[in-house]
């Protein structure tokens, strides 16, 4: 009875997140029911696969969001993680875990800094991260002139596969034992989402830093009068989403073998994060929302990507087919408009 | 009992640039007391309450807290002192839940993270000290009642366990059995021996609750007495006594105008209710009473700025209130209104004068589409000529003017529209003395030319030396309206508290 009531007021107060996790449900369903190959391992490890940088970058840009700001260096941030993991991911296992080590620490740092620049510089986060942006990107194209680079060929096997093939690359035990097989189909990208996506941001949400964030983006007069800890909760906004943003680089590197200063796709990495924490129910005007929607949006946008390679659709199509979808389910949250009752507080 | 009370100021003083908001106050309060701070608006209550709950850094003097010497920097500190305060403006976060905000600064955790289960329960316990059961923790803020919201707050307050409790107008927005409710809570904070100060503008609540009164005025401390030494009268005259420091143009004749502008019942989300009012051309008509009464609002709904408006507005024989500003500053009815804060709601700060002075009237000086530029001069300089603002050049951005000169810029803007009704909300808040009496020099001489002029003024000696009438709204409604000489401050400081009727009686 109390459990239904506490489940109606969730939902009541989170339709946004719950509208996007249906709709991922629906696409997806119906994705697989029109692909030739549907409900298999192999189609979902490869669709795991492709969403992991996406769906960490758009949990790293949904913390700066939370505090009602934006953070416009995910991307590079990503990229800059991306090549420093192409240079140090190799070599003994004591080597590779160094350069695993490394490179979230310097995307952590990096984010660091940005929140050190917004909080004693007193920047806008936009405008300061479009800087530090810039400079990820510098750093990124001085370690990796051109793409390239040296990733282990075993972790990227490992780490890219099923369960099972990552059992079987590095002989824990034997893979076909007959208590593993319920768990060995699981594609490794999809628990590296959940491990230090969920993981750490379950945790995180419940620390005072966590609420303070979210205090912040609603009324930072009213979290100030309640004595919060204001500078230190946007620093530790910035560092938490530089850590994701390393995360999303990491992986980027391991899945595709090398690193690639693509200034490009760095822009679009940071468009796309802030697409889907908009569509995983994240008010732009912060203090709404939480990472876990935004890693269903970003799946959303990589779902509806996924149709124009099986339906056969022009590729060209495909900015203009997200744009509307977006556009169209941005607007669903603009009715609250309606119901407000003092013109003035629209401008506010 | 110790020797030293348990809070104590000594020679605190404040300025906000220029004007003195605290001026060496020494106050004192004591544990298992309930402590009432009296006095008008800009008396600096809220700057002497904003001191001591550590918001505000007084410029001089010192504090102290059970013989302790404190210096707060920020609430935090003033918190961990065991002083909370209740503010009038609200400091609960809209988007987190009840129990969240009700435990947001010291939640209770487990392994450093914060436990639900242990803030629901403490969250649910003080809702029910406060008999507010229901009010569900899990709710979010944003979706209470105005009511609601205050009683969270409250709650908030309570749950850092306080040694001294400041009520800042707590029980304004209260419904009347929660009012009954604080009242008993405070009386149990009482017993415990939790020192409570205590603002309110409602005497009867002040008679009923409080043992200790102090009256402040003009950043002063008057005086401080104990309950029942002093009547309702003494205690209004002592927060009067002043000097009327400015020059007003003189009063024209008493006569009646026929009314061009008509309200009647006008009604809006509680904040409004059912006031009524006329306001007749050639008219000067004041609008008083202590602030938060629905002066904003009733002001607001008639420049056409809210929505879901009840009641009858005619205009000129215009009926119906306005659906926008562009709808109300436009013919038939023009209307106009010289907002309350003026740097954000009045001016495009970086923005330059001449654009300023232009931004309510661009279809006057266009032609088609386009801005003429010798029209557009010919206006601006004509603006600066007749309002003598001071300026270097039009092209200068209106933030580099003081603030004098930046309210003449918003009053000449709305005075190229031609308006028919002005509506004034607080035009001389904040700004020197010279420029206030043009004020209201031009506010006569509008008026002469037969235009309808509402003007809410914070200010009591202004709402007598400029208003043929003025009317007193008291919790969203018109509850005296004044003439000629029964303008007087006793008469509007009583209605202001609503205590009319009774200070009537005892004058006669």
């Amino acid at each position: 009875m109390t459990v239904a009531r506490a489940f109606g007021t969730s939902l009541r107060q989170n339709r946004g997140f719950y509208g996007a996790v249906v709709l991922l449900c629906v696409l997806y369903l119906v994705y697989n029911l029109l692909h030739p190959r549907g409900f298999s391992s192999a189609v979902l490890i490869q669709n795991a696969n492709e969403s992991v940088a996406i769906v960490f970058l758009a949990m790293a840009q949904t913390i700066p969001v939370l505090l009602g700001g934006l953070d416009l260096s995910v991307g590079a941030v990503m990229t800059l993680a991306a090549c420093i993991a192409s240079v140090l991911v190799n070599g003994s296992p004591l080597q590779i875990i160094f350069g695993m080590v490394v490179t979230l620490a310097a995307g952590t740092a990096f984010g660091l800094c940005n929140g050190l620049i917004v909080v004693y510089g007193r920047l806008q986060p936009i405008i300061a991260t479009l800087a530090t942006g810039a400079i990820a990107m510098g750093l990124a194209l001085f370690i990796r002139p051109k793409p390239g680079g040296d990733i282990d060929g075993d972790l990227n096997w490992a780490l890219t596969n099923s369960l099972w093939d990552f059992v079987d690359t590095y002989a824990l035990f034997d893979p076909d034992a007959s208590w593993f097989a319920p768990f060995a189909w699981i594609p490794v990208p999809i628990l590296i989402m959940l491990v230090f996506g969920v993981g750490v941001w379950l945790p995180f949400r419940r620390t005072i830093i966590g609420r303070t964030i979210y205090a912040i983006g609603s009324a930072e007069g009213a979290a100030y009068m309640s004595g919060l800890p204001i500078n230190r909760a946007k620093i530790a906004a910035f560092t938490l989403a530089g850590f994701f943003a390393s995360c999303g680089g990491l992986y980027l590197a391991i899945q595709t073998a090398s690193g690639n200063a693509d200034i490009s796709q760095a822009g679009a990495y940071t468009l796309n994060s802030i697409a889907a924490v908009v569509l995983g129910g994240t008010s732009l005007l912060g203090g709404i929302g939480g990472a876990i929607g935004s890693m269903i949006g970003a799946l959303i946008l990589r779902v509806m990507s996924f149709y124009f390679r099986i339906l056969s659709i022009d590729p060209l199509l495909q900015p203009l087919v997200e744009g509307v979808v977006l556009l169209a389910a941005v607007s669903l949250g603009a009715f609250r408009v309606l119901r407000i009752k003092n013109r003035l507080e629209l401008f506010r | 009992m110790p020797d030293h009370p348990f809070l104590q100021l000594t020679g605190i003083s404040k300025h906000f640039s220029g004007t003195r908001a605290l001026e060496n106050v020494d106050f004192s309060c004591e544990r298992g007391t309930i402590h009432a701070v009296l006095g008008e608006n800009g008396a600096g209550k809220s700057t002497l309450i904003k001191t001591i709950a550590g918001v505000l850094k007084p410029d001089t003097g010192s504090m102290s807290i059970d013989g302790q010497a404190v210096e707060f920097s920020r609430p935090s500190e003033a918190n961990a002192a065991g002083v909370v305060c209740i503010f009038q403006e609200l400091s609960l976060v809209p988007d987190l839940t009840v129990a969240d905000n009700i435990c947001l600064a010291m939640p209770p955790r487990r392994f450093g993270m914060i436990d639900r289960r242990a803030q629901h329960n403490f969250a649910e316990a003080i809702l029910a000290r406060i008999k507010c059961e229901d009010v569900d923790p899990n709710g979010l803020v944003r979706d209470l009642s105005l009511s609601r919201r205050q009683m969270v707050e409250i709650a908030k307050a309570l749950g850092k366990s306080p040694r001294l409790l400041i009520l800042d107008e707590a029980t304004s927005a209260l419904t009347r059995k929660d009012v009954e409710t604080v009242y008993d809570l405070l009386a149990d904070l009482r017993q415990d021996n939790v020192a409570c100060l205590f603002i309110s503008h409602r005497m009867n609540e002040v008679e009923r609750l409080c043992d200790t009164l102090s009256v402040f005025r003009n950043g002063r401390h008057v005086e401080t007495f104990a309950k029942g030494t002093r009547t309702d009268r003494d205690i209004v005259r002592l927060m009067i006594g002043r000097e009327v420091d400015a020059q007003f143009p003189p009063r024209p004749a008493e006569r009646t105008r026929p009314p061009h502008l008509t309200i009647q019942n006008l009604s809006w989300q509680g904040r409004l209710k059912g006031a009524t009012l006329s306001v007749g051309k050639g008219e000067i008509v004041g609008l008083g009473g202590l602030d938060g009464q629905g002066q904003k609002e009733l002001m607001l709904a008639l420049f056409g700025v809210l929505r879901g408006v009840e009641g009858t507005v005619d205009v000129g024989g215009q009926i119906g209130a306005p659906r926008s500003p562009a709808a109300a500053k436009r013919a038939p009815r023009r209307i106009c209104l010289v907002p309350e804060d003026r740097k954000t709601e009045g001016l495009m700060l970086p923005m330059s004068i001449a654009d300023n002075l232009l931004a309510a009237s661009y279809s006057r000086v266009s032609v088609g589409p386009f801005i003429d530029p010798a029209q557009e001069r010919k206006a601006v300089d004509a603006a600066i000529a007749k309002l003598q603002i001071k300026i270097g050049s039009p092209q200068d951005a209106v933030a580099t003017l003081s603030g004098g000169n930046q309210q003449k810029v918003v009053i000449a803007k709305w005075l190229m529209t031609d308006p028919e009704v002005i509506l004034l909300n607080d035009p001389t808040r904040g700004i020197d003395v010279g420029t206030k009496q043009e004020i209201y020099r031009l506010m006569r001489q509008l008026a002469e030319e037969g235009r309808a002029i509402l003007f809410y003024s914070t200010d009591y000696a202004e709402l007598i030396g400029c208003c043929d009438r003025v009317a007193i709204m008291y919790d969203g409604a018109i509850v005296a309206d004044l003439a000629g000489s029964a303008i007087t401050e006793e008469a509007i400081v009583g209605a202001s508290l609503n205590i009319g009727a009774s200070l009537k009686e005892a004058v006669s």
